[in-house]
């Protein structure tokens, strides 16, 4: 049997035993999580230490896990959204929208310019949740407590607006297939301008604190770094990626709800560092405020909903007096949709990364298979390979910065 | 596109003949199926091919098909990405219930590594030459794979969900 299907702290046991330090000392493990102050999420890694260095890691996942993709076998499609509002529950509208998009494509369902542009606005305020959210608690951990406080008012701001527009705040099981559930009310599009009034003065205060703080970039250039090539072996994608210098962005490379009419840019690091990777995301946080405020000027007039009987549910009114609708609302309800055999794959961008919808159908009501391509599975494999050698401290930052959500990694 | 779908599939039956099989554009992304015994090698030529530069893994996953024959009960099906000419390929490699082994790929993407273990952990797949392959998200006691189709989402003995009278059964809800 090899070595490494040992449990780590057997392995790291018997290194302990063989080794001595020449000053006498000896290595140990360090058991970091799963319930730990400093990994935000259920996170264990366990480390082998000289002092304050790590020599070596391994991290054990899986303690969230839920068993989504078994449980979206045994569901309707309509019901699997609350599924994915529990894989990053930071942007959880980016995973609602990639999921009815991904519906869409297999049923061939094109909806109107206006829902497009009403859900590209509300996944790019879904990733300025997420990397408020991220830089700001990478600032907590590398001690501004402060600047945490300072801009969470305003993920709150963005949860008021989700709360306006479905009745959640946090997993908002946003919209249906072929657009919103409800048109948006007045007062969602004036929250949304006093949101854009009111955050760029603050996250630029933010950003002041924090970009060339000499604290804060002592504490994160040159820590966790990983190469460009290494990034894109590990499967990096998102702001981790870009952070390493590859300018890869599925909103450009595979424009989906109309971000081909939109004018922004791709923020790239060089490093690939923590420093980098908080710089990605503050400019990634600038580009979407831009797309959101195109996004308004251009909004189409139009309906706020595909025209698709069969699969969008009809108003209750109609339920009650009319046939087609009551026989439709009740197909609808019970899951029994057409569906065509077919396979897809979506991807959106997500908060951290490609986040891919593996949908096989075979025309029942609910779908064959469905993979979720989890952007932060995939990459914090690499952590340990971005923390060896370096200190306990780094490790804590380094983590923070990858953003890694529990819920998706353990989906 | 500057790849087109016709000249990744020339290229790989020209290279590989009779190992790949069942070409079919699904959406957009052009599909087809592997000889498992062929998959590292084709895996590689696709990403290191001067024309092809497949150089992205994005994803590997497992399927169960208890209907299938005997020897294409698994299926591995892995997503290739080249980020030059933003092309996307999906492969697919069937495997026999009795023996479902595979090459990994992690020598050429240190990704698959988990995604791998991901997949040994649910379907049972056994993935030859990975370096690490045990349990990543199930605890390691477990003795099952719970994503294949046979494992019950819920204990069978409950009573207290009755769905008959709308068409479900045990099968399919």
């Amino acid at each position: 049997m090899s070595e490494l299907l040992l449990p780590p702290e057997q392995r790291y046991a018997s290194v302990i035993n063989q080794r001595r330090n020449e000053d006498g000392s000896e290595l140990s493990i360090l058991n970091l999580g799963p319930t730990h102050p400093a990994t935000h999420g259920i996170f264990q890694n366990i480390l082998l230490m000289d002092g304050e260095r790590i020599l070596d890691g391994e991290s054990t996942v899986g303690y969230i896990h839920r068993a989504f993709e078994k449980i979206a076998e045994n569901r309707p499609f309509y019901q699997i959204t609350v599924l994915t509002d529990r894989l990053n529950y930071c942007s959880a509208p980016i995973n609602n929208m990639g999921w009815w998009m991904t519906i869409e494509k297999a049923l061939g369902i094109e909806v109107p310019k206006r829902v497009q542009y009403m859900r590209v606005i509300v996944m790019e305020l879904a990733r300025i949740a997420d990397h408020i959210i991220c830089n700001s608690v990478l600032g907590v951990d590398t001690g501004a407590l402060t600047g945490f406080l300072y801009v969470f008012q305003f993920r709150e701001k963005i949860y008021e607006i989700y709360e306006e527009i479905c009745g959640a705040r946090l997993t908002t099981n946003m919209g249906r297939i072929g657009g919103f559930e409800r048109d948006w009310s007045p007062a969602v599009w004036s929250k949304i301008d006093a949101f854009l009034e009111e955050f760029p003065a603050a996250w630029q205060e933010f950003e002041n604190l924090l970009v060339r703080n000499r604290i804060f970039m002592d504490r994160t250039i040159n820590v966790g770094p990983i190469s460009a090539e290494k990034a894109m072996s590990y499967g990096f994608t998102g702001p981790n990626l870009r952070a390493a210098g590859i300018d890869y962005d599925i909103r450009v490379a595979q424009p989906y709800s109309s971000y081909e009419d939109f004018e922004f840019d791709i923020p790239v690091g060089k490093s690939g560092d923590t420093y980098d990777r908080f710089c990605v995301r503050n400019a990634e946080i600038w580009e979407s405020l831009k797309i959101i405020k195109q996004a308004l000027a251009k909004m189409p007039e139009g309906n706020f909903h595909a025209d698709v009987p069969e699969y969008y549910l009809p108003p209750k009114e109609d339920v009650y007096t009319t046939m087609e609708s009551l026989i439709y609302h009740f197909k609808i309800v019970m899951g029994e949709i057409p569906v065509p055999l077919t396979e897809v794959y979506h991807p959106v961008e997500g908060g951290n990364g490609e986040l891919g919808f593996y949908l096989i159908t075979d025309g029942s009501r609910t779908p064959y298979r469905l993979h979720f391509r989890r952007p932060c599975f995939i990459y914090y494999q690499a952590f340990n390979d971005m923390v060896r050698g370096q200190n306990l401290s780094d490790a804590i930052a380094t983590l923070s910065s990858l953003n890694v959500i529990a819920g998706e990694l353990d989906a | 596109m500057a790849l087109e779908s016709a000249v990744i599939q020339q290229k790989v039956i020209d290279q590989f003949g009779l190992k790949v099989a069942d070409f079919v554009q699904l959406h957009d992304i052009l599909t087809f199926e592997v000889a498992p015994d062929a998959i590292l090698e084709v895996m590689k030529y696709l990403k290191e091919d001067e024309i092809l530069r497949f150089n992205f893994l994005t994803d590997v996953c497992g399927v169960h098909y208890p209907e299938y024959a005997e020897e294409r009960q698994f299926a591995v099906v892995y997503h290739l990405h080249n980020w030059v000419d933003n092309v996307r390929i999906r492969i697919k490699s069937f495997l026999p219930a009795s023996n479902p082994e595979i090459d990994s790929v992690v020598p050429l993407f240190l990704g698959a590594n988990w995604m791998e273990r991901e997949t040994y952990d649910f379907f049972g797949i056994i993935f030859k030459g990975h370096p690490q392959l045990k349990r990543i998200l199930n605890m390691d006691e477990m003795t099952v794979f719970p994503m294949r189709r046979e494992f019950p989402l819920e204990d069978g003995g409950r009573t207290d969900k009755d769905d008959r009278f709308f068409g479900r059964t045990q099968q399919n809800c």
